[in-house]
């Protein structure tokens, strides 16, 4: 490498800088004018005053001219700087860093959530366990099944499904009905379960065959509105807003996790805690999912799966190639939905009440941005993006000190939406295609090489 | 007619709305032969590709194929009184094409097919894209992938036979030392020889090809000559080629068909077809009897 000429050094020129400073403030004062420059409030006459506040509006304008000169001057010299000083071997180095952390991910992770209840019981004790294995465990384990379902349909097949949530509705309300008319257990209707929500999804499929990008969004985002509606009004069957309680909750192959002398406790004689079946929950939960994704990892390399990512690619070529287009697409449907209706029908279980809240639009949004950060068809990257966004939730549910700088009143998980939404725009400009962006080849002659993101397709219908 | 012909097509119209794309149009193609169509711009002839291959239901006439020997077509008439597409029997089988709908045309009467503007899977590697053309075959191996989910030994080993079967193909045209590589990355020569070999890979009696060389530099059209010429000796399948490229048609093709705002002008071989003044003339765009008075002034 040859030292940089002068003339290529990185220079930083002061005036574009304040210029875009000027702007930037101009642009959040005239955003901000409304938003935060001015309050109604009611008075003690309960008449509504309008107050302005300068001095927040003047702090957050500040802020911005601040943070714009930051990049400007500080930020973009050092990336140029950084650019500039390439050491050579250096990606092949990072390239191959990479990969040794790829290598190692995937068995250190497993064995993590094998023992997530074993270390958090030593952490916390036993007294905040059922917090930590529930509202995280179990929780991120639902969601990650989730998104490695809707991975098959929107991620492997390029069909981009807004209605998903509608397979986990038909999974948990089969759950719930059939166990509380019929009595029959959990292990046996999770798969009557799932093939309940698969036989919906193949449902789905048919009147959407000939629909290719926004047009299939629209539809199927109805169709999960449709079955919301139908679980609301259908009072009779489904209880409508009340939902379907005292669902009978699983048990220890017939074992119930109760106080009673017939209980888990009793019968392996333990003192009686909730803590066990929560483990139990945690282990089912994370059964399914391992199961979602060895399914998901065989299908991709058989002629199924192949057909799935070659429809994604280019439907036409298939259809050359003697494919039928038709079930290669209500196969996936039909997959995605299974796994949705698998997680319904644990989730009902876990639940023991479900009522069409749950099953709103929000949730559909939620498990397709997953799929979209994770990066589609990636199962690493779905299953880190479900931690992220599922967890993070969690967690900012934990952070009593924002309390403390924002007052009393915070209630930091009213602000997942808006980091929902920063989350999506920051990976949109870091990562357009999604945390984990290239691909891993279904078959390889001599060596498995990824597929650059940039070769991928991401469906057009 | 042409006794011993693989394909027949006999006064096809495909209309489009009040445009005329193709007018009664008939003309065969003789097994293990290649064929050529060609044409000025606009002459329909990927309209007569998409009707074959069943991208488009023709209007008007009839698309048959024939697996059999010569004497099979005397059940073509008692086929297309019947209501079924095809006649399967010991003496091999006739389909009418027209009555397929796309992915039959390959899977069932096994038609294959390249497109003009080069369709591979992209983000998919070599290999892949060429195991996806054997998707029929192995999904029957996979026992419709239950016996792949359950990882039995019976998949595995149509797996590996299929992928020999694609090196095969890529050590033909040239491609082995890229088989991991994804399709996108190729140069766009090689992308036209994958796509061929990916049709190959489908096990077609009947090859479909939409301009092979367009865009190809000249060392890159001798290699395409000389893989299609292989592919007719080689193999059993025979080739119906649409091709610009002059070059192209007279150096390989044993019979060409002209076609001309949808009508077919001349059909022969390809010295017959040199000279025939309807064809100098549409290729020059003028009328027949101004054809020596122009071509004396372009100096041919």
């Amino acid at each position: 490498m040859t030292a940089p000429s002068p003339a290529s050094e990185p220079r930083t020129d002061v005036a574009r800088a304040l210029k875009h400073a000027a702007i930037a403030g101009l642009v959040s004062f005239g955003m901000l004018l409304p938003l935060i420059g001015f309050r109604t409030i009611q008075d003690m006459r309960n008449e509504l005053v309008l107050e302005t506040r300068p001095l927040l509006l003047a702090s957050f304008v500040l802020l911005t001219i601040a943070g714009s000169l930051l990049v400007s001057l500080v930020l973009v010299p050092w990336k140029q700087r950084r650019a500039a000083a390439h050491i050579p071997g250096e990606s092949v180095r990072r390239a191959h860093w990479r990969a040794h952390v790829a290598k190692w991910l995937v068995p250190f992770a497993l064995g993590f959530v094998v023992l997530y209840p074993v270390i958090v019981l030593l952490g916390t004790g036993f007294g905040g366990a059922v917090k930590w294995i529930d509202n995280f465990g179990i929780q991120i384990l639902i969601y990650v099944m989730l998104g490695w379902g809707l991975n098959i349909v929107v991620g492997l097949a390029g069909l981009l499904d807004l209605g998903y949530v509608a397979f986990y509705a038909v999974g948990a309300y089969s759950y719930a009905l059939l166990a509380k008319e019929f009595g029959l257990s959990f292990w046996i209707l999770l798969p009557l379960a799932g093939t309940l929500s698969a036989f919906w999804g193949i449902l789905l499929g048919f009147p959407v065959l000939r629909l290719r990008g926004d047009y299939l969004a629209i539809v199927t985002l109805a169709f999960g509105e449709i079955i919301r509606l139908i679980l609301i009004n259908w009072v009779d069957f489904t209880g409508g807003y009340a939902g379907v309680s005292g669902i009978p909750r699983p048990t220890f192959f017939g074992i119930p996790f109760n106080a009673n002398d017939d209980g888990f406790a009793a019968v392996f004689g333990l003192e009686f805690t909730p803590l066990y079946r929560t483990i139990f929950l945690y282990y089912v939960i994370l059964g399914l999912a391992l199961l979602t994704a060895f399914v998901t990892v065989r299908l991709r390399r058989l002629p199924v799966g192949r057909a799935w990512e070659a429809l994604r690619e280019d439907e036409i070529a298939c259809r050359s190639l003697g494919l039928n287009t038709t079930n290669t697409k209500l196969t996936a449907f039909a997959m995605g939905a299974m796994f949705g209706g698998f997680a319904g029908s644990f989730f009902a279980a876990r639940q023991g009440f479900i009522s069409p809240e749950s099953f709103t639009f929000m949730e559909s949004a939620i498990i397709l941005a997953i799929v979209v950060l994770g990066g589609m068809g990636s199962m690493i990257g779905v299953a880190i993006a479900a931690v992220a966004m599922i967890g993070g939730t969690e967690i900012m549910r934990e952070l009593e000190f924002l309390k403390l700088i924002f007052g009393q009143d915070f209630e930091p998980t009213q602000y997942r939406m808006l980091l929902f939404g920063l989350a999506m725009v920051l990976i949109m400009i870091w990562k357009p295609r999604g945390l984990i962006s290239t691909r891993e080849p279904s078959a390889f002659l001599k060596e498995r090489k990824t597929v650059a993101a940039t070769f991928v397709e991401e469906g057009r219908g | 007619m042409i006794p011993d012909a693989i394909l027949r097509v006999e006064h096809l119209t495909m209309r489009f709305g009040g445009l005329v794309a193709v007018h009664d149009l008939s003309f065969a193609a003789r097994r293990g032969e290649i064929t050529a169509l060609i044409g000025p711009n606009g002459a329909g002839k990927t309209t007569v590709f998409n009707c074959i291959t069943g991208f488009y239901k023709p209007t008007e006439g009839r698309i048959a194929l024939n697996r059999g020997g010569p004497s099979l077509w005397n059940e073509l008439d008692a086929l297309t009184a019947s209501s079924v597409r095809s006649r399967k029997g010991p003496g091999g089988s006739l389909y009418l094409l027209e009555r397929m709908s796309d992915y039959l045309v390959t899977m069932d009467a096994r038609v294959a097919r390249t497109f003009q503007n080069i369709r591979l899977f992209r983000g998919m590697t070599v290999l892949e894209n060429l195991l996806v053309a054997q998707h029929n075959k192995l999904m029957i191996a996979s026992g419709f992938t239950l016996f792949g989910i359950l990882g039995l030994p019976v998949y595995a080993r149509a797996e590996s036979a299929a992928i020999e079967r694609a090196a095969a193909w890529l050590e033909k045209i040239g491609l082995i030392d890229r088989a991991d590589d994804p399709a996108g990355d190729l140069p766009y020569g090689a992308q036209r020889r994958l796509e061929i070999a990916r049709a190959m890979c489908t096990d077609p009696v009947l090859l479909c090809l939409d301009e092979p060389a367009a865009g190809l530099n000249p060392r890159e059209s001798t290699e395409l000559n000389e893989l299609l010429l292989s592919i007719r000796d080689e193999t059993d399948t025979s080739v119906l080629l649409i091709e610009h490229d002059m070059s192209v048609v007279m150096q390989i093709s044993d019979h060409v068909v002209v076609l001309d705002y949808g009508v077919k002008i001349s059909d022969g071989s390809r010295e017959d077809v040199r000279n025939d003044p309807k064809v100098i003339a549409a290729y020059l765009g003028v009328e027949e009897d101004e054809v020596e008075a122009v071509a004396s002034e372009v100096g041919l």
